[in-house]
């Protein structure tokens, strides 16, 4: 690990009621993350995203968080207010969605949405919150920033927006950046566009990263770290470097079953799923 | 051999958008082929063109040996059935897995219909007890069986896939794949399958076309990807971007 704790996640749980009782999507989850890039990897059900949104404070009302300790940069963000939790949000601690054809507000273009989210962390004028927001499209590596700056979201491609909408979670200057499936929404050359300049920003601005995904592949060439979940519980925390050491037989299983260029096998290998993984 | 489906510079237009700009191709019987491109490609409008789904301005469509005309007629789709992208979406939602099975029998008009409906299960690894549930009682992977049963309870010979695996996680995509490769063996079928994913073409598939803005940008066969024989940039792309993230 590089430099100082940036977050530290002791015991997470998240508990959601439903009609047959309680499900607790996360159950006891434990990590903690410096300046580096850490990816989290599971398939859908695991808590991965809930596991993030509850860093972010996303979490839906009807749920419970519960943690020993969830602090981010010495700031326990389970006793604070509504209101701290605010000005830390969109502003320290960032996140993108999956896709950015939900995730922008339809009705408003990409400019102003960018620099809505600077003026309500930042008291700047007009005219400089509007150079900022050029300077940081230009930064995601979008050609004509001012024609982009005045489109609305429907009139730009996938990776586009999602361009845009890192610039927009960029724009503060964040010190923990959570991507949520960033790039799962686009098209492979896209993504490595995408994925590019997301890992050029964060090693510039020395941020630390939390990289959402359900492609173990993807996660382990992008990371330092990964952290693979199974129905709510973190299974194993590897070095990405070290992957194909891989001890927990879900994450070899993970890696495995997936089809391969140049590597035949039929039939693919199937994960058979131990109960106790899950207990 | 004969081409289970050949295509003739098939042209799409949708309103005044092209989508297919003259694509040719040909499926042996038997043979398992690949649609690869990017969104928008029309990978997808050129097996909807097939069933009678999108709009052909020009162009032959022929199926074992048949031209197709407008419309498409009963014995056509005894031959031809998809399987759609998201399970989620292709099963009525309020309709058991055994009436969803009966549709198909009902329209075609077929009698035995009950040892039918087991046996399509029972083959796509669903017991009998799934027989009376509803969609949403199924996870993506169990859906995904159901509308692959759907597809084979009328025995056709070639069955179209479009991202069959697409909304699946990994571990239940290698199921779904290793019970495709199953059933075209058994049923000795004739796949056309699109993907985004090169590297599933590569597993189920023979032989591919590589598509890019409605067209084709090249054919090869499995063994040509994989050994990096690719003539056209674009492909080589393609290729690169399939094997991750590398850090510059």
């Amino acid at each position: 690990m590089s430099g100082d704790t940036l977050l530290e996640v002791d015991d997470l749980r998240v508990t959601f009621p439903t009609r047959t009782g309680l499900v607790q999507a996360v159950r006891g989850v434990s990590f903690s993350l410096g300046r580096e890039r850490l990816g989290i990897v599971g398939e859908s059900g695991s808590g991965k995203s809930q596991t993030g949104r509850a860093i972010m404070g996303l979490t839906p009302p009807q749920a419970e968080v519960s943690a020993k300790k969830l602090a981010f940069g010495g700031i326990d963000l389970l006793s604070i207010s509504p209101r701290q939790r605010r000005s830390l949000r969109g502003n320290r601690i960032a996140m993108i969605l999956q896709d950015p054809k939900y995730s922008l507000d339809p009705v408003m273009t990409i400019g102003r949405q960018i620099i809505e989210t600077l003026r309500t962390h930042e008291k700047v004028s007009k005219a400089e919150a509007r150079e900022r927001a050029l300077a940081m499209l230009q930064a995601v590596q979008i050609r004509d920033p001012a024609r982009v700056f005045d489109l609305y979201p429907h009139e730009v491609s996938g990776g586009m927006g999602q361009r845009a909408m890192i610039a927009m979670m960029l724009v503060t200057g964040p010190e923990l950046m959570i991507a949520d499936e960033p790039t799962s929404a686009l098209d492979v050359t896209v993504q490595l566009d995408v994925l590019k300049i997301l890992d050029k920003l964060v090693a510039e601005r020395g941020m630390g990263l939390i990289f959402i995904s359900h492609d173990l592949r993807l996660v382990s060439s992008f990371c330092d770290r990964v952290v693979v979940m199974y129905a709510g519980k973190v299974v194993e925390q590897i070095k990405a470097s070290e992957l194909r050491d891989a001890q927990h037989p879900y994450t070899r299983g993970l890696l495995n079953c997936m089809p391969r260029i140049g590597f035949e096998r039929h039939p693919l290998p199937v994960l058979d799923r131990k109960p106790e993984w899950a207990a | 051999m004969t081409a289970a489906i050949a295509i003739q510079g098939l042209e799409v237009v949708f309103d005044r958008f092209r989508a297919l700009k003259g694509v040719s191709l040909e499926v042996r019987e038997g043979e398992s082929y690949g649609l690869v491109g990017e969104s928008g490609s029309g990978k997808s409008t050129l097996l909807k063109a097939i069933t009678g789904l999108a709009p052909v301005a020009s162009g032959t469509v022929t199926v074992n040996g048949k031209p197709l005309g407008k419309t498409r007629d009963k014995a056509f789709y005894r031959e031809v059935q998809m399987v759609f992208q998201d399970p989620y979406g292709s099963l009525h939602p309020r309709q058991t897995v055994d009436r969803l099975l009966q549709e198909p029998l009902a329209i075609h008009g077929i009698a035995d219909g009950e040892k039918r409906i087991e046996r399509a299960l029972d083959e796509v690894g669903l017991g009998k007890g799934f027989r009376f549930r509803y969609a949403h009682q199924l996870s993506g992977g169990q859906r995904q069986r159901v509308a692959i049963a759907r597809a084979l309870i009328l025995e056709p010979s070639i069955l179209l896939l479009d991202e069959p695996t697409s909304a699946l996680d990994a571990s239940v995509q290698a199921e779904v794949l290793n019970l495709l490769e199953e059933v075209r063996r058994r049923r000795k079928l004739t796949f056309l399958m699109v993907s985004h994913d090169l590297a599933i073409i590569t597993h189920m598939c023979e032989r591919l076309m590589v598509m890019q803005n409605g067209e084709a940008v090249e054919t090869l066969t499995a063994s040509q990807l994989i050994g990096h024989r690719v003539s056209e940039d674009y492909t080589r792309n393609l290729l690169r971007a399939s094997e991750g993230f590398v850090r510059a």
